[in-house]
């Protein structure tokens, strides 16, 4: 069955907000969907399904739908951590296409800032519960693992397999707080360099301070919907030509760790998407950590294993490089409320459309710099690199 | 050490993996074997995650050396503990055996720590109920 177009994205929203502490996550998620509606053009009686995720102690499905006061015919929570958005557009798109629902909405809220949340460093105790289970938590936690601790090891093992630097790591962050500068809502704007990356202080070797992302208040949300109904919204849609899932985990205490969820997610999208590496215009990866975004572009395939480093050096990850890459500042620099998978899709929603045509930060398609890119790829990551995770990659394209 | 002494994180212990910690009282360090498919896995679970075979894996002795697979020299983590032993170094062993256990290795300056250096086991009891493995730097 060929799922290509079956389903568009016709409406995204981004919470403004970085720091909301009058707020509650339920409330961002509702203030989300409904600027995602009027977005496409779309009322609370047009959606049929509900797709939501939340941090731990975490909202349930059916509790959302009590809270927006709806009766979807489909709900999905899958949980796979930051990265859960991109399955939910998976789920949502085998959905649509088999004809269950015509209107889905996909949403995130989280006051991971205002709450006080530790999210990286904050080590086991940072939910506020400090009771491990069995398995395997009791084999880890014990040992002090943090969230940057997982990934840092991760670093660590590609530097000492394939001599990867930290400037190369650093050159990520200054991409990306390059875009955020273009960024009015950016949570950091000034412009870094790659000095200022490693003059920074190590939070978890080899991983500065600006080697991570930031910890904010947000959330957004996304509407999918049926090619029928795509056709009647407001904004052009932005069709889904391909998806895949992963997971990595220890394997029983075996694993590679550098071979990431993402190397089984991307086959599976490119072979639905009927396009190469070559078609892709622009990316959204997620970039919990500096080390995330090069090992995803290993794992995706842009480059082979261990050419991260070079790959990201001298500007490719640029707006006006050869893979714009995070053009709105990513986790590093504009947001990061805990999970940061659903801005992957909004953010490649806009630039798709061509929302920042004529602005500073508008994309130039490969193969046509004076129009918007054709052909986006995001990926989401989620859980730890270090022990386990998800990936899930997400193809999209415009007319 | 009381349990009020130590403020770090303590296993939750269950039938599935309390011979591995009783050993650990014992200062042995166990990990599990497949009887039908061979294989060694870590951590412990009472069956193997790789075949799925009827009979449950055996716990068989490790010998205790491995190398270190990576590692981080970890700097802030905010939980209790953990805070106060900052600088501390958190890494995943290669045991001879071939599985990986995550670990910190102590007796050893933190800088001093490299991927691939010869480490062995250490047990320290940390309250009447619990003893943990630690690794450090192989003696010659
Ligand atoms: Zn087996």
């Amino acid at each position: 069955m060929d799922l290509r177009r079956t389903a568009a994205i016709v409406g995204v929203y981004e919470h403004p907000t970085r720091y909301a502490p009058d707020k509650s996550e339920q409330l961002i998620i509702a203030e989300s969907i409904i600027g995602a509606l009027n977005d496409a053009g779309l009322e609370k009686k047009d959606v049929d399904a509900l797709f939501v995720a939340a941090m731990p102690p975490g909202i349930t499905g059916y509790g959302m739908c009590d809270y927006l006061n709806i009766y979807p015919r489909w709900v999905d929570s899958t949980n796979v951590g930051g990265g859960s958005f991109e399955f939910h557009l998976s789920h949502a798109l085998t959905a649509i296409a088999a004809g269950r629902i015509n209107c889905a909405v996909i949403a995130y809220g989280s006051t991971a800032r205002s709450g006080g949340v530790a999210v990286g460093t904050g080590g086991a105790a940072r939910w506020g519960q400090a009771r491990l289970s069995p398995v395997p938590d009791s084999f880890e936690d014990i040992y002090g693992t943090t969230t940057v601790g997982l990934y840092a090891m991760v670093a660590q093992r590609h530097m000492y397999e394939y001599g990867t630097k930290p400037e190369q790591l650093a050159e990520i962050a200054v991409a990306m707080r390059y875009h955020a500068s273009m960024n009015p809502h950016a949570m950091y704007r000034d412009p870094i360099t790659v000095e200022d990356v490693l003059s920074s202080r190590i939070i978890s070797s080899p991983l500065h301070l600006l080697d991570c992302c930031v910890i904010s208040d947000g959330g957004g949300a996304v509407v999918v919907a049926s090619p029928s109904l795509a056709r009647s919204t407001r904004k052009k849609p932005v069709w889904i030509l391909g998806v895949g899932e992963g997971i990595a985990h220890q394997g029983g205490g075996w694993r590679d760790l550098l071979e990431m969820a993402a190397y089984q997610s991307a086959p599976q999208a490119f072979a639905m998407a009927g396009v190469t590496h070559q078609d892709i215009d622009m990316c959204m990866i997620y970039d919990s950590f500096t080390i995330t975004v090069l090992l995803t572009l290993e794992n995706l395939g842009f480059c082979k294993r261990g050419e991260g480093g070079d790959f990201v050096s001298g500007g490719r990850l640029r707006i006006d490089g050869d893979l714009p890459t995070n053009t709105d500042g990513g986790g590093l620099s504009s947001n990061h409320p805990g999970m940061r998978g659903i801005f992957l899709l909004i953010e490649a929603t806009r630039q798709l459309r061509g929302d920042y045509a004529g602005t500073p930060r508008q994309t130039h398609a490969r193969r046509n710099r004076a129009e918007p890119p054709y052909i986006a790829l995001c990926h989401g990551t989620g859980g730890a690199l270090g022990s386990r995770h998800s990936g899930g990659t997400v193809i999209l394209a415009r007319d | 050490m009381t349990t009020q002494q130590y403020k770090k994180l303590l296993p939750a212990i269950s039938g599935e993996t309390r011979p591995y910690w009783e050993a650990c009282k014992r200062g042995e360090l166990l990990i599990q074997k497949c009887q039908k498919c061979g294989k060694y896995q870590f951590y412990p679970r009472g069956f193997c995650s790789h075949c799925w075979a009827n009979e449950p894996p055996q716990w068989v002795k490790a010998s205790g050396k491995g190398k270190v697979y990576t590692f981080t020299v970890t700097y802030q983590n905010r939980s209790p503990g953990y805070a106060e032993e900052v600088p501390y170094v958190l890494a995943l062993v290669e045991l001879e055996e071939g599985v990986r256990m995550f670990t910190n290795i102590l007796e050893c300056k933190p800088e001093d720590v490299r991927i691939g250096m010869p480490v062995e086991v250490v047990f320290r009891k940390v309250t009447d109920q619990v003893t943990i493995p630690y690794f450090r730097p192989a003696k010659a």
